[in-house]
């Protein structure tokens, strides 16, 4: 039995429509592993050889991993809150109370959006950290360490502008407590704040520019830095790991 | 001889280049890439101001800052009243009528009278100012806008939100 499911496996593996998806083909041999890596869109990013020393939980507290992983269950949360919610100012609190309520799951995932949402800001700083303490940022993977510091701005933006949509009084006094703090800006935070309300209130305009930032523009910048910042770590040499010292 | 035959050519040189190399100081292909680089600064710059533009509303459905406060009757001697709505205090005192603007100066959040502590107090940040909205306590920089009062055609009191006096007034009624 179990040889049939084995070679069965064998046959899709080597089949036409298989091998034109997975160019590298099967097999076990160091190149074909390399290949398999290399010729992914996704894992392309990634190394195709690293140290297993590297993968321990030592090194990386795996921090940077649940970072990403909060940052997918609040994707795919988020798209799924997104079928109920109506960025308006007559319907957006009760939205907000329905998920809780009177969807199914709802409730499940609106909180799991807003746990994952301070997991993240919380695993965000928890990484930099690691990572400043290690030196991990030193040369040459100075550079990643900026692109870290504006996925932290993103990750900051996304808390802030996720906050005003449940549209509640804490939501609205906190924005417009945030929105009076752009206002010290000098020479132009008059009109920065103008600009990120779309008028001199938080009212309908502030809502909805609010959530095109929150679902739309800071989602598509923090995925494009991700990319760029895991591509970087291949291109850096691969995660930090400090010389083993003499004994 | 053959040094005369070199200055000769030289001078021949000097005498025709300057007019060639005008026309050769720029090649067709470095002009239109000055060119290109040029239209693309044009139209970057043309672009932020086109989202400058799009970005800033040119109508807006805000509550206009002319208030319709009242009957000076409705307040009492000697009593302070906040309308949450348009945030604003109506003060009756000895003198007259007088109105404050009740957004905290500190950052934004709607303050409330408290009548046990005869001061007006914000709820964020803790900022307390007296019935004339001087500050008495807290992180706010400003004291509280005295805002312009006048009495309507119609006996209502008016209030201008958008215009601050520098001098308090009082009107009477």
């Amino acid at each position: 039995m179990a040889t049939t499911i084995k070679s069965e496996l064998e046959r899709i593996r080597n089949s036409g429509v298989w091998r034109s998806i997975f160019r590298s083909g099967y097999g076990a041999s160091n190149l074909h592993r390399a290949e398999a890596i290399q010729q992914s869109l996704f894992l392309h990013l990634f190394s195709v050889k690293i140290r297993s020393r590297v993968l321990e939980f030592k090194p990386t507290w795996f921090l940077g991993a649940l970072t990403l992983t909060t940052f997918f269950i609040l994707v795919v949360t988020g798209i799924l809150l997104m079928f109920y919610y109506h960025p308006s100012v007559p319907q957006a609190y009760a939205d907000m109370k329905d998920l809780q309520f009177v969807v199914a799951s709802g409730v499940f995932l609106r909180n799991l959006h807003r746990w994952s949402a301070h997991a993240m800001v919380f695993l965000v700083f928890a990484h930099m950290f690691k990572v400043f303490y290690r030196g991990a940022y030193r040369p040459p993977r100075q550079f990643n360490w900026v692109i870290g510091v504006f996925l932290l701005l993103v990750t900051l933006l996304l808390s802030y502008t996720g906050y005003l949509l449940p549209w509640d009084q804490l939501a609205f006094w906190a924005v417009t407590v945030g929105s009076n703090i752009a206002k010290a800006v000098p020479l132009v935070g008059n009109k920065m704040r103008f600009l990120l309300l779309g008028g001199n209130e938080v009212n309908a305009n502030a809502l909805l520019r609010f959530y095109v930032l929150h679902c739309v523009i800071l989602p598509l910048v923090a995925v494009a830095l991700v990319g760029v910042h895991f591509w970087r770590i291949r291109k850096d040499g691969g995660l930090y790991i400090p010389e083993k010292r003499e004994p | 001889m053959s040094d005369d035959k070199t200055q000769a050519a030289e001078q021949l040189t000097a005498s025709t280049t300057p007019k060639n190399g005008d026309l050769t100081d720029v090649t067709r292909r470095e002009f239109f890439a000055k060119l290109g680089i040029g239209s693309l600064i044009v139209a970057g710059v043309g672009s932020g101001l086109f989202a400058y533009e799009y970005f800033s509303p040119d109508v807006l459905f805000e509550a206009s800052p002319i208030v319709k406060a009242g009957k000076p009757d409705q307040f009492p001697p000697d009593s302070v009243t906040l309308d949450p709505q348009s945030g604003i205090y109506l003060m009756n005192c000895a003198k007259g009528y007088y109105a404050l603007g009740a957004i905290c100066t500190h950052l934004g959040c709607l303050t409330a009278w408290k009548p046990e502590l005869d001061l007006i107090a914000c709820p964020c940040h803790g900022s307390r100012f007296n019935r004339d909205g001087v500050k008495v306590a807290g992180p706010a920089p400003q004291p509280l806008p005295w805002l312009k009062v006048w009495l309507g055609d119609d006996g209502y009191l008016m209030v201008d939100r958008s215009t601050t006096l520098k001098v308090q007034e009082f009107v009477k009624a």
